[in-house]
């Protein structure tokens, strides 16, 4: 494996295949956690954790799983590593915990994770295997901070707690709320389909001249 | 269909069972494993964890507590201090309380829970045995809407309904604490509600309610045993 195909492994999640703006997986935590930059990340991170561990030991373990078991076994596996973060934030802060909730126990179903095991892991060694699965993670990542940071900084004129605004400020307190959430992923996903859109035109356009 | 078309399919791969078995039961002995050392390695953080957020918690509604006691106030009318043998039983009822910095008793503190607009509210409140009332309460964990429910905690009209008379009579409390509409508080053991909040106050009332009615009277006849740490 060259050094550019690493690369591109990695970037295919970050940019081209983006879980969150392109392939539109994982949605759940992306919309209830998302309320500021901090939690944000912090789902991004335990997801990450979940989702490497996953993916090297599916593909550690890969040629000893039969497939007809495979998916049980994806999902023990997936359901232990989440245990473990569990278990780790618990033990980095209570605050943390209260505030992710439900949906750190959620990863378990987290259709990204589950995709990757199924699509990536289970077919290749393990680290191309190890370098998709972060590519996945950190535009995860990035797409959860890219929705926490705008709906942080409307809904509660501050980012990662700092405030920016002054006391002057109104909180658009709907930004922080679960329709917040929807507005703000809408948004993100426009401009999305608007770039998309316009290198499809740029493409079309140097196809005719040449 | 015809009887050639069936022998031109290749019939799947089959497992045997014994190798499926034998494959699930070993990543099911490595994610058991796994799972066991992250709860053992983290064991002792979390607990530090949690007795680090119960004492932030009842120092901030005993502002003038520096270390804490945690109790059983039993069905029966005895207190038992927590962890000196034998399970919590049926009905037993948690509380904490705090001594200033010469071991005199500074106030009680207890968890109550009620029913908030989103999911139940849970608070921790003082009591203080001197002045026979609810002296404050602080939240322990709360889904109500930011920027209107939350206010309880912010609001100082709302905060102005303590102290909350909380006087025995028999075996409850001689007024029930309860949330009235906003502005028409006239008795100490009323909650004024926040206008636009008013679930989440009755919450606050309820809670406090609940768990002052069956512990107070409980604690009037240990006040002497509780009056110096032990």
């Amino acid at each position: 494996m060259s050094k550019t195909d690493r690369w591109d492994e990695f970037m295919e999640g970050v940019w081209r295949q983006n879980p969150i703006f392109v392939m539109v997986l994982g949605l759940c935590p992306a919309l209830a956690v998302t309320v500021s930059a901090v939690n944000a990340i912090s789902m991004g991170i335990a997801t990450t954790f979940v989702l490497t561990c996953s993916c090297v030991l599916v593909s550690l373990l890969r040629k000893l799983i039969p497939k007809e078991v495979r998916i049980a076994t994806y999902i023990v596996i997936i359901a232990t590593f989440v245990t473990v973060v569990d278990y780790l934030i618990q033990a980095v802060s209570l605050a943390l915990y209260d505030a992710l909730g439900a949906f750190i126990q959620l990863i378990v179903v987290n259709c990204i994770i589950l995709g990757r095991a199924e699509a990536h892991a289970s077919k290749n060694s393990p680290l191309p295997a190890l370098i998709n699965a972060l590519g996945m993670s950190l535009g995860f990542t990035l797409g959860l901070f890219a929705l926490g940071a705008v709906r942080e900084i409307l809904g509660a004129g501050s980012l990662f707690g700092i405030a920016l605004f002054g006391g002057s400020f109104q909180p658009w307190v709907v930004m922080v709320l679960p329709p917040g959430g929807f507005f703000v992923l809408g948004l993100w996903l426009l401009l999305f389909a608007a770039l998309e859109r316009r290198k499809q035109r740029k493409a079309l356009e140097v196809a005719q001249h040449a | 269909m015809s009887s050639e078309m069936n022998v031109s399919v290749p019939l799947p791969q089959t497992t045997p069972p014994l190798v499926m078995i034998r494959a699930l039961g070993l990543i099911a002995a490595i994610c058991g494993l796994i799972i066991v050392s992250a709860y053992q390695g983290t064991y002792d953080a979390v607990q530090e964890n949690k007795r680090i957020a119960v004492e932030r918690a009842v120092f901030k509604v005993i502002p003038t507590a520096k270390s804490i006691v945690e109790y059983w106030a039993l069905p029966d009318g005895q207190i038992e201090k927590v962890g000196a043998g034998g399970a919590a039983q049926q009905g037993a009822i948690k509380f904490y309380a705090g001594y200033d910095e010469r071991d005199a008793l500074a106030g009680i503190a207890a968890e109550g829970a009620a029913k908030g607009y989103a999911d139940s509210v849970r608070i921790l409140f003082a009591y203080d045995p001197g002045q026979q009332a609810i002296t404050g309460f602080g939240v322990v964990s709360s889904r109500e809407t930011p920027g209107i429910g939350d206010k309880i905690v912010t609001d100082k009209a709302f905060l102005a309904n303590f102290p909350l008379d909380a006087k025995v009579s028999n075996d409850s409390l001689a007024n029930e604490i309860r949330a009235v509409k906003n502005g028409s508080k006239t008795s100490p053991w009323q909650v004024d509600a926040i206008a636009g909040a008013t679930i989440t106050s009755r919450a606050v009332a309820k809670a406090i309610n609940d768990t002052a009615q069956a512990l107070v009277p409980r604690l009037a006849t240990h006040l002497d045993k509780l009056k110096d740490k032990p």
